[in-house]
């Protein structure tokens, strides 16, 4: 066996599927109204498949959010250090001056920069608040590096700050910039892994709907059977109906969830993650396929419990 | 009579057959063989096994031993579908006429046309078969708004509305009074002088006196497991 397809087959079979989704989406008017409408597994498709699409929007959105901030932690972070004096008051002026001059010898390091006083404020406002009086306590100095394409020699640098700057350390951020990007990482799989679980529960509480009312209607099946409908004939009438109510509710939750999304507050880099939690450009266009994978979803999982339903019952 | 059934002169046949249900054996070696254009009764004490036997020759039931043949087509190595298509030349009137009860009776009439994919046919097939059975009157009607008669005439006007080759019923009279019983009797006899097969099950032993009457009906009796041609009245 060769294992190749053929394209015209492949073809055909395309034709096929979309003639079939726009049967289902027109529908047999007369063939529906063999099945009496029921309330309750109505609107608990509806509801479930709603519930379920406000979430799925909501798992998309961390997905994604937590992809942008790994992605950006590990550029950003990546390419920048920090070095950090610790020296005597009369002798800091000194080192940050050695220092620099160390750091702009260095082959690999793009640009360093000592970092103001009022960027140092900033840095510290969070955890002593504004107006910190700096002349007034010993804050080591920070310097900014930012790295080239090439990167440079961290072994050789820390060895030569050594020698010509005592109170320097180099912090390249490798201890804290991994566990952060596999945190978030992790998060982003977390993410995908919810997606693939809602998928899962959607499907099965919408085939326990459709089994509900197969056994509701166990007359309508019997009095089909009789007349000589075939099981796709007789399945036709609750997929349909299904599928459709899944659709809609995923409609209505990815509507839901889309807006409360939009309507958290934005915030800046600094602000942090949950106020990132948002869509951006493009992004809004996934939660758009939320409602027609519920349908197919749906259809599935309707479909193959009609069918094992009347194979059962035979 | 029918082309159809011209061509096949044993449109359902059973050979040996055995059923058994809940490990109890209803009946074995049972043979029974229905000829185009036949009028047949099924007779025989309540419990005996008559609807059970009648599923099995419209292929609701398989036979858990012997041979079911619909038209010349063995039962057992049926698909599904298979069975459905042939379903479709058997018309069955069902004990309790078994209808759609949220559906009109004209809906209910014509489901048999839908299933089919013939509903282009309905409209002119409908208004004469409701005059036929005398139902034009109760078209709108839900079937739980009729009485136990004009059911019965609905599920013999629904049985035939394809034109099947084989008429299945089961006690067809056995919730109307004499007279509606003998109105019945009178359309099943039209439909076999317009050569269907019809094979009727009852314990009515007027309702076949009169048959016999009007039609050359041959009469079976089932008892203790076993299949009695000619029964005398």
């Amino acid at each position: 066996m060769t294992g190749r397809v053929d394209p015209r087959d492949l073809a055909i079979r395309a034709l096929g599927a979309v003639q079939r989704a726009a049967a289902l989406l027109v529908g047999d008017p007369q063939a529906d109204r063999t099945v009496p409408p029921t309330g309750y597994t109505a609107r608990l498709t509806v509801f479930t498949a709603g519930a379920m699409a406000f979430l799925a929007v909501f798992a998309i959105a961390l997905s994604l959010a937590t992809g942008r901030l790994a992605d950006r932690w590990s550029a950003e972070l990546a390419r920048t250090a920090t070095l950090r004096i610790s020296a005597p008051v009369d002798q800091a002026d000194a080192q940050v001056r050695s220092a620099l001059t160390v750091l702009e010898q260095t082959p690999g390091i793009a640009s360093a920069r000592a970092l103001t006083d009022d960027e140092t404020r900033v840095l510290l406002e969070p955890w002593f608040g504004p107006d910190l009086p700096l002349d007034a306590l010993a804050i080591p100095q920070l310097i900014e590096i930012v790295e080239d394409a090439d990167g440079y020699d961290a072994t050789g640098l820390r060895a030569r700050l050594a020698a010509e700057v005592p109170g320097a350390v180099l912090d390249d951020h490798t201890r804290w910039r991994d566990p952060l990007v596999a945190a978030a990482n992790r998060l982003r799989a977390l993410g995908w892994t919810a997606l693939l679980l809602i998928g899962a529960a959607t499907a099965a509480m919408i085939t326990l709907a459709a089994q509900s009312a197969l056994t509701a209607n166990a007359q309508v099946i019997r009095v089909m059977r009789l007349v000589g409908a075939r099981d796709a004939y007789i399945a036709r009438a609750f997929v349909r109906r299904f599928t459709l109510r899944a659709g809609a509710g995923a409609l209505a939750g990815t509507a839901a969830g889309m807006l409360a999304v939009a309507l958290m507050p934005g915030g800046d880099d600094a602000t942090g993650f949950l106020t990132d939690l948002g869509f951006q450009g493009a992004g809004w266009l996934w939660p758009l396929l939320v409602p027609p994978l519920a349908a197919i979803v749906a259809f599935v999982a309707t479909r193959s419990a009609a069918l094992r339903t009347l194979r059962t019952e035979a | 009579m029918d082309q159809r059934a011209k061509e096949d002169p044993r449109v359902i046949e059973l050979q040996d057959v055995a059923y058994s249900y809940g490990g109890a054996e209803l009946f074995a070696g049972l043979t029974l063989s229905l000829a185009a254009g036949s009028f047949q009764f099924l007779t025989g004490p309540s419990g005996a096994g008559k609807t059970t036997l009648l599923r099995l020759c419209y292929g609701d039931l398989r036979a858990t031993a012997g041979r079911v043949n619909l038209f010349g087509a063995d039962a057992q190595a049926m698909t599904r579908d298979d069975v459905a298509m042939a379903r479709r030349r058997i018309g069955v009137v069902h004990q309790d006429c078994q209808f759609l009860d949220h559906l009109p009776l004209a809906d209910n009439i014509a489901l048999p046309l839908q299933v089919a994919g013939r509903s282009m046919e309905a409209q002119g097939n409908l208004d004469d078969l409701l005059a036929w059975v005398g139902l034009t009157a109760q078209a709108a009607q839900l079937p739980p708004q009729l009485s136990g008669g004009e059911r019965q005439r609905a599920a013999l006007a629904r049985a035939v509305i394809t034109s099947p080759d084989v008429i299945i019923a089961d006690e067809p009279t056995g919730n109307v009074d004499w007279e509606m019983s003998q109105r019945l009797l009178t359309l099943l006899v039209e439909l076999n002088r317009m050569g269907k097969t019809v094979l009727i099950a009852t314990h009515d032993m007027n309702l076949i006196r009169a048959a016999k009457a009007q039609v050359s009906a041959s009469v079976l009796r089932l008892k203790d497991g076993r299949l009695q041609a000619g029964a005398a009245l």
